[in-house]
């Protein structure tokens, strides 16, 4: 009954998640993803240039330097110099990625990225990784738990946190047609291969990927697979459960996002992010000026967290698919009240 | 004196004089910085960069990040004077609507870079170096920098990169006047030993008098100062330069003149371009 239900899904996909072992499929970590996209796009257009702070290898991108070592720069560990001089390379007409981790450039280069990036409007983009928890036993220090939050509120900046392998890739290629900064969250654990090609991506458009009457979940980056689960979950005790994979944070896609309160009346969001001004608080804040309905918010709690394996840390901070599930049924009593 | 050097110096007067009537006319400025830097602005904008309003897009043009944006008003009075855009905008600086705002940003005419946050210019010009190197551009990248945004680390990030990458195409000015917002450098946050700094960070250094015209005129065009390494031009300044009571007074960083100060100022400067004119 579920499987016509689904959208984008690559073969083998709903089988895992009714097993319930989506991780014990093929993975990937988004980071290598951008990687392997900014590869592609070295070859077909002259102007891309990748700067990292001495993490070529953590993110990937020593590849691109491999095949064009010209248009490769390692700044160092100085993540300020590389965001300004990214926007210096912008301003005279090329197409700078700067990769480094979430936490190193949205804070430390924070005001760069403000001033540089943001307010000069240079066309820079980021590909940034160990976004939220996913950094699991590194610890609290490269747990970029508030990427989303702080780059939403950047005037001018595009917010992405793709899902899976596919939608990141295509999310490359979208900022690079895109005109201004943007940034792009992304994991350091392998993330399950979700979507095949028809994917279809395109920036502040939230997409459907299982349909539901009952509730929706709207997530993101490593949290649509967590969504899948609750949903899949959900489906066993009879709740038709709609689940957006809710990429572009800014611009948000509020018509998606109303049409699903609407047309369900009942809201989930779930993120690896702080709770504090992410994915969640953007849902929130539309939906209490706009159509606000039952809603409850999945994210990383006010704290730093712990190092561990990748999946015991979202049991214990309350972002796995049973916490998911259980706030699904929340908002769904809330709607019958 | 030469012609072309008496040009310049009476162009430095008008500057001046330009500068007072923005920040009195605004109610908010920055006398001292800006006082200090425009002897160099001047030698910059008149005799060595390849600007125009006319090639204000132009690919090979060479490039002038001020990134100690705070001096915003020496910066606008140069460029309405170069004609990039009409000089009785200036009447508008930091007014409501107005496009002149209190730091500079790319929406003016032929500013390069928005800038205001200490700490950035150096490092956007490495990366404008690195990209005209990277198109085999020939344009030459020009930054100038306070004394007391030297403080930053994002400096000293930067022009370790410069030097990895043997920026030969990047100038980096400082406009060594002494003093910052609270008082002398030295007291705040001790730069000296200064230009030992500069060449252990891999800069071929030169220093000059930041108010000798011909003296910026020759060492800006001798840059690049030497192959395969960044120039860095020290010059010393005086904060507040030309206005008798507001030379070398930290006080004078962010201060208004009051009605008689100005007729003071209007005095020495008027006295100063009756020398240059008779001379
Ligand atoms: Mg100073």
């Amino acid at each position: 009954m579920a499987a016509e239900r689904y959208a984008y899904l690559r073969p083998g996909v709903i089988d895992l998640l009714k097993q319930g072992t989506l991780f014990a499929g093929e993975r990937r970590t988004t980071r290598f993803s951008f990687a392997d996209a900014l590869l592609e796009l070295g070859g077909s257009r002259s102007d891309v240039v990748v700067l990292n702070a001495d993490v070529s290898k953590g993110m990937g991108t020593y590849t691109f330097a491999e095949r064009y070592p010209e248009r490769a720069f390692n700044l160092g560990i100085a993540e300020q110099n590389m965001i300004a001089a990214a926007a210096g390379m912008a301003q005279s007409g090329l197409l700078p990625f700067v990769a480094t981790y979430a936490v190193f450039a949205t804070l430390r280069g924070l005001d760069m990225i403000r001033n540089s990036v943001c307010y000069t409007r240079t066309n820079v983009k980021f590909g940034c990784g160990h976004a939220g928890i996913t950094s699991a036993e590194d610890g609290a220090t490269h747990q970029g738990q508030e990427d989303l939050s702080i780059m939403r509120a950047m005037p001018n900046m595009v917010v992405i946190a793709p899902a899976d392998d596919v939608s990141t890739k295509k999310a490359v290629r979208a900022v690079a047609a895109h005109l201004g900064p943007a940034y792009l969250s992304l994991t350091k654990e392998p993330l399950p291969l979700l979507y095949d090609d028809t994917f279809p991506f395109a920036i502040g458009a939230a997409v459907t990927v299982r349909a539901g009457v009952d509730a929706t979940i709207v997530a993101n980056r490593d949290m649509v697979a967590q969504a899948l689960l609750a949903a899949e979950a959900a489906d066993r005790e009879g709740l038709d459960v709609r689940v957006i994979d809710c990429h572009t944070v800014k611009p948000l896609d509020e018509e998606a996002i109303l049409r699903a309160a609407k047309e369900t009346g009942a809201i989930v969001t779930a993120e690896d992010n702080v709770l504090a001004g992410g994915l969640g608080s953007a849902v929130a804040e539309l939906l209490i000026e706009r159509g606000p309905v039952p809603m409850r918010r999945i994210g990383v709690p006010d704290t730093f967290c712990e190092s561990g394996p990748y999946l015991d840390l979202l049991e214990r901070y309350g972002l796995s698919a049973g916490h998911i599930l259980r706030a699904v049924r929340t908002v769904v009593a809330l709607k019958s009240r | 004196m030469e012609t072309s050097e008496r040009t310049l110096r009476l162009k430095s007067v008008s500057y001046r004089e330009a500068i007072l009537r923005i920040i009195s006319q605004a109610g908010a400025g920055h006398t001292g910085g800006d006082l200090s830097a425009i002897d160099i602005l001047n030698v910059l904008y008149n005799r060595i960069l390849n600007v125009s309003p006319q090639t204000a897009s132009d690919p090979d043009r060479d490039r002038f990040v001020q990134s100690k944006g705070h001096c915003v008003e020496a910066l606008y009075a140069v460029l309405a004077d170069r004609g990039f855009f009409p000089s009785a905008e200036l009447d508008t600086v930091c007014r409501y609507g107005s496009r002149l705002i209190g730091h500079p940003t790319r929406a003016v005419p032929g500013i390069e870079h928005n800038t205001g946050a200490l700490g950035h210019g150096l490092a956007v010009a490495v990366g404008m170096a690195l990209a005209g190197r990277l198109d085999g551009r020939s344009y030459r990248v020009f930054t100038l920098l306070g004394d007391g945004e030297l403080d930053e680390g994002s400096n000293w990030e930067a022009s370790m990169a410069a030097a990895h990458y043997g920026l030969d195409n990047l100038i980096v000015i400082v406009d060594r006047n002494g003093l910052q917002i609270t008082g002398p450098t030295e007291q705040v946050n001790a730069l000296e030993p200064l230009a030992d700094k500069f060449r252990s960070f891999g800069y071929a250094l030169r220093q000059v008098d930041g108010h000798d015209i011909p003296a910026l005129v020759e060492a800006l065009a001798s840059a690049p100062f030497e192959r395969g390494k960044p120039s860095l031009l020290l010059a010393h300044t005086v904060k507040g330069k030309g206005i008798s009571f507001a030379e070398n007074q930290a006080g004078w960083h962010h201060r208004v003149p009051s009605a008689a100060e100005l007729e003071r100022a209007w005095a020495e400067l008027a006295a100063q371009r009756a020398a240059l004119e008779g001379s």
